[in-house]
């Protein structure tokens, strides 16, 4: 379920790390928490996030959720078929649902987040509580 | 937390479940927007179990009803419903009801799950002036809503009740699957469709048999999520969002349920002035021009000033626009009018717009 080769966040952000970039998304089980996705706020190319800045939010019929940089970089791209088809992040949330790409400040910065086996136990202790 | 009689099926079809003022209950299953699609092109099954149910009878009863509501209930004869309200003497809401004519002098009144209690009391209270016998059965019944336009071919064959001729806000007592039931031409979605009550204390065929019945109809189990964007789009009032003690039924543009011309009942002098010398505010539907949500408590400002906020408000997944229901002052209610509404720290343009949101095509 939860790729190997990612690192992820307790606010449920996940983060691909090639070379000097990274890509950026929301994990699976923050789409199934939210429900239908209709409406993704997007960042600007070229913004300079720090580590747990705000990027934007996702709002499903539910709820709206504010979706935190995993890591520190500049804005190369974001996925701008998210304006129409918002339902990608439901569809392929570790995919075609990808948020944005970021040139990384700190390369390394990644490896201090849980790799899918630690984050998989993280929802199961989550799922405890409820 | 309460369940109802028809929780394990619900576990069973997948249903997400929440706690819903004191019950546990399903706000999605397959997602609110295929939920809300399957209701208004095919079927759904909403489990309403949860609302309350309040038996009234005796030589006075037709006398007492019509003391404390502002629809006429001497026009319902055996066999029909009509939608009202509990008044307060200010002519606010202590809850919007369904009135059913059951016999001569027994009445079913069928109110909200967070008011069940409190308009028990109410209606308690207010019985002493009358002969009549109040009695809370909402644990004893269960309710089922199958809605959409394919809600009679799957309920048919599942019942001796001819169901073509019934019209809406009509009811008919008998069986369905096998269950002792009452089942009444009405709902909280804006399609044609029907509730079927039943105190049978195991009704599961009944959930059962109108699942397996619909599956080649598209019929999908629906859950508080998409019953909540359903009725908003038909304009369907939800006590604590867009009524409550503080708002009265002229504000909330309901005047077409109040009868003064019935006589006396609780508010109505408070009402007739009201309708006399106009409101000071009143409910309008707007829909947002800008991205995002209008949702519940968000600020709503005209010309920069807070003067209100947000009752209801969702995506409406017909429409695929962010609608939303508020009290505007008198002036600013206008179809076209424009106001903004604060998200999350961004103003958001919106505009009035008629209302219902949605309309289901004539037959």
């Amino acid at each position: 379920m939860y790729p190997g080769d990612y690192y992820y966040t307790k606010d449920h952000e996940w983060v691909q790390v090639k070379g000097q970039e990274a890509i950026v998304g929301i994990t699976d089980f923050a789409q199934k928490q939210l429900g239908d996705v209709v409406y993704v706020q997007l960042p600007e190319v070229g913004a300079k996030l720090a580590a747990h800045q705000s990027i934007g939010t996702v709002e499903s019929v539910k709820a709206v959720s504010d979706v935190f940089s995993p890591v520190s970089g500049e804005v190369s791209a974001v996925n701008a078929e998210l304006a129409n088809a918002p339902e990608l992040l439901n569809q392929d949330p570790h995919g075609k649902g990808w948020i944005m790409k970021l040139k990384l400040t700190a390369p390394k910065e990644a490896e201090t987040l849980m790799k899918a086996g630690d984050y998989e136990r993280f929802l199961e202790g989550l799922d405890k509580q409820t | 937390m309460k369940r109802t009689r028809f929780y394990p099926y619900q576990q069973k079809l997948g249903g997400r479940m929440i706690e819903f003022f004191g019950w546990e209950m399903p706000v999605e299953y397959s997602g609110i927007i295929s939920e809300h699609m399957a209701v208004r092109q095919k079927a759904g099954l909403f489990d309403v179990s949860h609302m309350g149910e309040i038996h009234v009878r005796g030589p006075q009863t037709l006398d007492f009803l019509q003391h404390l509501t502002p629809n006429d209930v001497s026009k319902l004869t055996p066999g029909q419903a009509q939608y009202t309200a509990l008044t307060t003497p200010q002519g606010t809401f202590v809850d919007d009801m369904l009135i059913y004519c059951l016999e001569p002098g027994f009445y079913l009144l069928v109110v909200n799950a967070s008011n069940s209690d409190k308009d028990f009391r109410w209606v308690a209270d207010h019985a002493s002036r009358f002969q009549v016998k109040v009695e809370n059965l909402s644990e004893a019944y269960s309710q089922l809503a199958l809605q959409g336009p394919a809600a009679e071919k799957i309920l048919q064959p599942l019942t001796e009740i001819p169901l073509a001729d019934m019209k809406s806000f009509h009811t008919a007592q008998g069986r369905v699957a096998g269950i002792d039931s009452l089942v009444s031409r009405t709902g909280y979605t804006g399609e044609d469709g029907f509730e079927v009550y039943s105190r049978d204390p195991s009704p599961g065929r009944l959930w059962e048999a109108i699942v397996e019945r619909g599956k080649s109809y598209g019929l999908l189990p629906i859950g508080l999520g998409a019953r909540d964007t359903l009725r908003l789009e038909a304009k369907l009032m939800l006590y604590g969002n867009d009524i409550d003690e503080t708002t009265t039924m002229l504000e909330a543009d309901l005047k077409w349920v109040i009868k003064f011309k019935k006589g006396d009942f609780l508010g109505r002098d408070v009402l007739l002035k009201q309708s006399e010398e106009g409101v000071g505010r009143k409910i309008v539907g707007f829909e947002l021009l800008d991205r995002g949500i209008a949702r519940p408590h968000y600020p709503v400002l005209v010309g920069g000033e807070q003067v209100s906020q947000v009752c209801s408000g969702t995506f409406s997944p017909f429409l695929k626009k962010s609608i939303g229901l508020v009290y505007l002052p008198i002036g600013q209610t206008e179809i076209g009018t424009e106001f903004e509404v604060g998200l999350r720290g961004q103003k958001a343009k919106a505009r009035v717009v008629p209302t219902p949101f949605y309309k289901r095509p004539a037959a």
